[in-house]
């Protein structure tokens, strides 16, 4: 009698798998309904904004599915070509290679160089800055401040921001083994805030109170002077077509160069472009 | 009834299989888990070359060099450190609540102390950079996040683990021992000298070697207090790279070869581990 119990306990929990796993199945059916979906594949310092815009978009049009999915710049140019995607998010240039594909210029970013307020240095040459990173200048006496050694603050290999700060600084130079590495924006900034020998770089929209940021050749890294293109670590992004976009494709791109699109964009930190 | 009895014994032989049929899924989930990540990771290290990927200094898996020595020594490093701090403090503990405190103190303590394990390694990194941190930084120099400040939060980290085990294995030490020794006329702390450690000594290595595994294992917390940098520390001060933080800084944006490079560093950490575990169940079944 005892074991009939266990039984019919037993029996009720394969029940309860059962039913799971039929959920489960049903879930899995839904995607087909969908009939209209659009891609974006592309970098991952464009991906947190285009999901952005693709989430308000969707609420406008019920029935379309966006996809946003990251892989870099050079991945997302690559699913376009190969048609994978129906638009590749690029937070760099096009290569003379990639010149044929239609860009649309979606928005500024810049990026900040981040000391702490209680560093005296408010500006820093473009070169001074690239010595700094390379390791080969390793104490803020070079620079005309007390004698302390510079802790540099960089971001993991792969990231968007210090890719393109490897192109528009570092050149053909590396970044030095030497430098801390953290894995966000928000870490480099929190460590650059606590410590005052401390320099890094971040996303320009994500500048606050607690890190200064300073002025590179001279030009400090205002809205202005990004849009003016007079700040020099200014990177474009864009969203890469084969050709010139038409139909949903279009629309959603006009969203994004609407005025609601670009607010969006300027509240989450970027540079609009008009 | 006969009948009803035969069908009850024939539900029961069905849910032994199904039981057993679970049980072998979670081996054979795991084994999955380890072919995949070998299948993944090995046509990197034989492209770069066992001795080139292990013994390498150089990484920069976006420009095609993959040497991990760097994170080995970093991940050895660090472990060691957590050793010397965490070992004398867990078996100081262990020995004082297994044959010094009084009962019902042990009794309260144990449970008290094991509940640090539960405590999540996010809380103990975030603890570290916002206490730990600035004081290595103000007090010793160079930019506080370091093979210091990692091996200390571990060595915090390991002892539950340590504590616990020891007090098992010092526990299971018969008391006849004990009371011999003391017949004998030896003072408390000689029995626990001379006899009651030597009995518990191969429980003792196991708590150690878990704890080990447990310190060369940890992720976020080392990945928040370390600093992450490459190159091979030369003093306690410099930031340090683990094998485990490697991984779990970069996958995120990792494709193609550098995915893989990840793997591969998935691979060394799974062949240390193993045999640190091995050895474990080794002197553990050496009673």
């Amino acid at each position: 009698m005892k074991n009939f119990i266990k039984w019919s306990k037993g029996r009720k929990l394969i029940k309860k798998f059962v039913l799971l796993g039929l959920i489960l199945l049903l879930g899995c059916g839904q995607r087909d309904s969908q009939s209209q979906t659009l891609t974006i594949a592309g970098s991952t310092s464009v991906q947190p904004f285009a999901e952005k815009l693709a989430e308000v978009y969707m609420q406008h049009r019920p029935g379309l599915l966006i996809n946003v999915q990251g892989g870099g710049s050079s991945a997302g140019i690559m699913a376009v070509q190969q048609r994978a995607a129906d638009i590749g998010a690029s937070s760099r240039e096009l290569n003379d290679l990639e010149k044929s594909l239609y860009e649309t210029v979606i928005a500024w970013d810049g990026i900040a160089i981040i000391v702490n307020p209680a560093c005296k240095l408010d500006d820093l040459s473009l070169i001074n800055l690239q010595q700094i990173f390379e390791g080969k200048i390793v104490d803020w006496s070079a620079l005309g401040l007390a004698r302390h050694g510079i802790h540099v603050i960089t971001r993991e290999e792969g990231s968007g921001t210090r890719t393109a700060f490897e192109e528009l600084v570092m050149k053909k130079t590396e970044i030095s083994q030497n430098a801390l590495v953290q894995d966000s924006n928000g870490a480099v900034r929190e460590i650059v805030a606590n410590d005052p020998y401390a320099i890094g770089y971040i996303s320009c929209g994500l500048v606050n109170q607690q890190v200064k940021a300073l002025a590179i050749d001279g030009v400090s890294p205002t809205s202005k002077n990004i849009k003016k293109n007079a700040y020099k670590l200014t990177r474009r992004f864009l969203f890469v077509t084969l050709k010139e976009p038409e139909g949903q494709v279009k629309e959603f791109d006009d969203f994004v160069l609407s005025q609601k699109g670009q607010m969006l964009l300027e509240k989450e930190g970027l540079i609009g472009i008009q | 009834m006969e009948f009803n009895k035969l069908v009850i014994m024939g539900k029961e032989k069905l849910i032994e299989k199904v039981l057993m049929l679970l049980a072998f899924s979670a081996i054979g989930s795991l084994l999955l888990i380890t072919i995949f990540i070998f299948s993944e990771g090995l046509p990197i290290i034989i492209k770069t070359g066992v001795g080139n990927f292990i013994f390498g200094a150089h990484w920069a898996p976006t420009k095609g060099h993959y040497g991990i020595l760097a994170m080995i020594l970093s991940s050895l490093y660090v472990t060691i450190g957590a050793m010397i701090f965490g070992v004398p403090l867990a078996l100081a503990c262990a020995i004082t609540l297994a044959e010094f405190a009084p009962v019902h103190l042990t009794r309260f303590l144990k449970p008290t102390i094991e509940l640090l394990a539960g405590i999540p390694s996010v809380v103990y990194g975030f603890l570290g950079v916002v206490l730990l941190v600035p004081l290595i930084r103000e007090y010793l120099g160079g930019p506080g996040l370091s093979l210091l400040a990692a091996a200390l939060i571990l060595g915090i980290m390991i002892l539950p683990t340590v504590i616990s085990i020891s007090i098992d294995a010092i526990n299971a030490v018969p008391n006849i021992y004990r009371e011999g020794s003391i017949a004998l006329g030896a003072t408390q702390w000689q029995t626990v000298r001379k006899l009651v450690l030597p009995a518990a000594r191969s429980g003792i290595i196991t708590a150690i070697i878990l704890g080990m595994g447990r310190a060369i294992g940890e992720t976020m917390a080392v990945i928040m207090v370390a600093g992450n940098a490459l190159k091979i520390p030369t003093s306690v001060l410099d930031p340090v790279r683990t094998l485990t933080a490697n991984i779990a800084l970069e996958l995120g944006y990792a494709s193609g070869a550098h995915r893989e490079a990840l793997f591969a560093t998935g691979i060394v950490l799974f062949i240390i581990i193993m045999i640190l575990n091995t050895t474990a169940t080794l002197i553990a079944g050496r009673k």
